[in-house]
């Protein structure tokens, strides 16, 4: 019930964003989503793609330093107190973010919540056993195969 | 670590002449050189200038009074203003790299390279080599003295040279695993690219038959051979010297690795303190200061190498009776005074050595945009150590302010870079940008 995210060093320098994305773009993968976290000095992206692997390769073989990290994708409705929800049954379960980033699936009807907690295996119980929805791959990707 | 034990031989009988036998040799010797430096314009005004006739030098105590000798003497008599024999008499020439300028060259006569052969050869047998060996030079061969120096050292103790030259990476495993080399000799810098090809192409260890290396050329530390010997499975020696003086051969390990003995019967060196030019205490660092006891093309006195070091005479366990010098911890030029302190590249490579997570490639960028200067350090992490999470980051940067401060005593800018993106280097490695206005 885990997800695949790629995670991406980015050295502080002009073009490297966008060198990352034309890549991505000239080999037909596509980003569902896309966070980046940054300091003075350098930056970490992450990324949910359409090919994780591949991603990953590609970028290795450019000078990238990538690596694939798992998260949690928890589906809440796109209404007030959505991640409140989510955040009050890992807080009784004793487990912490170490980072999140979010967006919306189907025209804004629901948001999905993207999770890298301290305790992965932990956390997805505590969220299934309290209802929530975690999505796997096939959920965020109905038209891919793999 | 290596399994390689190296056997305690010595190579010339110089190299433990009981020390009373040495001082007599350095004098007879040192007042021979002083006549011969006559013959150099340079020379002869300089000690006309300080009013000494060679007949004043007498004892190696006498060797004070006469004047140094600067790279900037060297630039100025370019090229050949310090020649002491006639052109006919030079078999080769050789020349510093001129990183900093244009080269100075010198000049060997014919007995010159017997002598120069027989120095590398002494530090070659110090550390490991036997005739049944084969040694692969990676060392850029050219003007460079370091790629003929060390072939002709090799060939002199009767083994067999790969001219292999610097660069080229994957054809340097590539030889060294067909020819079953048992030696390297190269920069330690190429020897940490060579490592890393090792390591990134996974080349089992016992496809090679490498058992020890020789490094020279460049400052490395301490906790740099310690990172070479466990990812190559080999012994490392260092050896010391520089074109002004000889090249390659001035001063090598033996096997108990404490120090690098001086070949003094061709040599005599000093230990100065730069700023005051009065010579400090033995096991005090100060800048190295040789005097040419033996060469015909191009002798030289007092010349200061801009190299700080330490002179250690207590006797070693191999049986030589020369004094040691410790590693070069950097060069009076290349330090760095940042806010007052004064700073080696050594240093930071040191810590570097020290933190996990980090490969040993540096770039240390200086500026003073205002007043004060500001460090930069560009640290090329490796590509394990890199975690999605910031925290992990942000620890890892701390991990290495906290080891750079801990050796210099200065707070840096740490720079995380991608592994792979500083530049590597097949010769020197050129560690610093400043940028101050002087």
């Amino acid at each position: 019930m885990k997800l695949k995210q790629l995670s991406v060093f980015l050295e502080n320098k002009p073009g490297r964003l966008r060198e990352l994305c034309a890549l991505l773009a000239d080999n037909g993968i596509n980003m569902i989503t896309i966070s980046l976290a940054d300091t003075e000095q350098f930056g970490i992206l992450r990324l949910i793609v359409s090919d994780c692997e591949a991603a990953k390769s590609l970028l290795e073989e450019k000078g990238f330093v990538a690596k694939i990290t798992e998260v949690i994708a928890v589906e809440v409705s796109d209404e007030p107190g959505g991640l409140r929800d989510v955040l009050q049954v890992e807080e009784a379960a004793e487990i912490s973010v170490e980072y999140m980033y979010a967006f919306t699936i189907k025209s804004g009807e629901n948001a999905v919540l993207l999770f890298r907690f301290d305790d992965m295996d932990k956390a997805v119980t505590a969220l299934q056993s309290a209802g929530f929805k975690v999505l796997d791959r096939v959920a965020l990707f109905p038209n891919t195969e793999n | 670590m290596s399994g390689f034990v190296v056997e305690n031989r010595i190579w010339d009988k110089a190299e433990s002449l009981p020390r009373s036998d040495l001082q007599s040799l350095q004098s007879s010797r040192l007042r021979k050189t002083v006549e011969q430096v006559q013959r150099i314009p340079f020379y002869k005004q300089k000690f006309a200038e300080a009013g000494i006739t060679p007949d004043k030098i007498r004892t190696l105590d006498d060797l004070q009074r006469l004047p140094f000798t600067t790279k900037a003497d060297l630039r100025e008599e370019y090229p050949l203003g310090m020649l002491a024999v006639d052109r006919k008499e030079v078999a080769r020439y050789h020349g510093s790299s001129g990183t900093t300028g244009r080269p100075t060259m010198v000049a060997y006569t014919k007995n010159d390279l017997k002598t120069w052969s027989n120095l590398c050869a002494r530090f070659l047998t110090a550390g490991g080599l036997l005739p049944e060996h084969s040694v692969q030079i990676a060392f850029g061969y050219g003007l460079f003295t370091g790629g003929f120096g060390l072939h002709y050292g090799v060939e002199h103790v009767g083994a067999s040279v790969i001219p292999a030259a610097a660069g080229n990476t994957s054809k340097q495993l590539m030889l060294m695993k067909d020819m079953q080399v048992d030696a390297l000799v190269c920069t330690p810098s190429y020897a940490l690219t060579i490592s890393e090809f090792i390591l990134k192409n996974q080349i089992p260890r016992e496809a090679l038959n490498l058992k020890y290396a020789h490094f020279g050329g460049e400052p490395w530390t301490e906790d740099m051979r310690a990172r070479i010997e466990d990812e190559m499975g080999i012994l490392c020696f260092n050896n010391y010297g520089l074109s002004e003086v000889i090249g390659p051969g001035v001063s090598g390990e033996c096997a108990v690795r404490d120090g690098m003995h001086i070949s003094e019967d061709a040599f005599i060196v000093e230990c100065i303190d730069p700023d005051t030019l009065e010579p400090v205490a033995p096991g005090e660092e100060g800048e190295l200061v040789f005097t040419s006891l033996c060469k015909e093309a191009m002798p030289i006195i007092r010349y200061r190498t801009r190299d700080i070091a330490s002179l250690n005479p207590e006797p070693c366990a191999c049986g030589r009776t020369s004094i040691r010098m410790s590693r070069i911890k950097g060069r009076s030029d290349d330090m760095l005074i940042i806010k007052g302190v004064n700073i080696y590249p050594s240093q930071i490579e040191q810590a570097l050595l020290r933190v996990e997570g980090t490969a040993p490639h540096y770039q240390i960028e200086v500026d003073r945009p205002d007043r004060k200067d500001i460090v930069s350090v560009k640290v090329e992490m490796t590509e394990e150590s890199f975690s999605s999470s910031m925290k992990n980051m942000q620890e890892l940067k701390e991990r290495i302010e906290h080891a750079i401060q801990a050796i210099t005593g200065l707070r840096m800018n740490i720079e995380l870079v991608s592994p792979n993106s500083l530049e590597r280097f097949t010769g020197k490695a050129r560690h610093v940008i400043d940028r101050r206005k002087k």
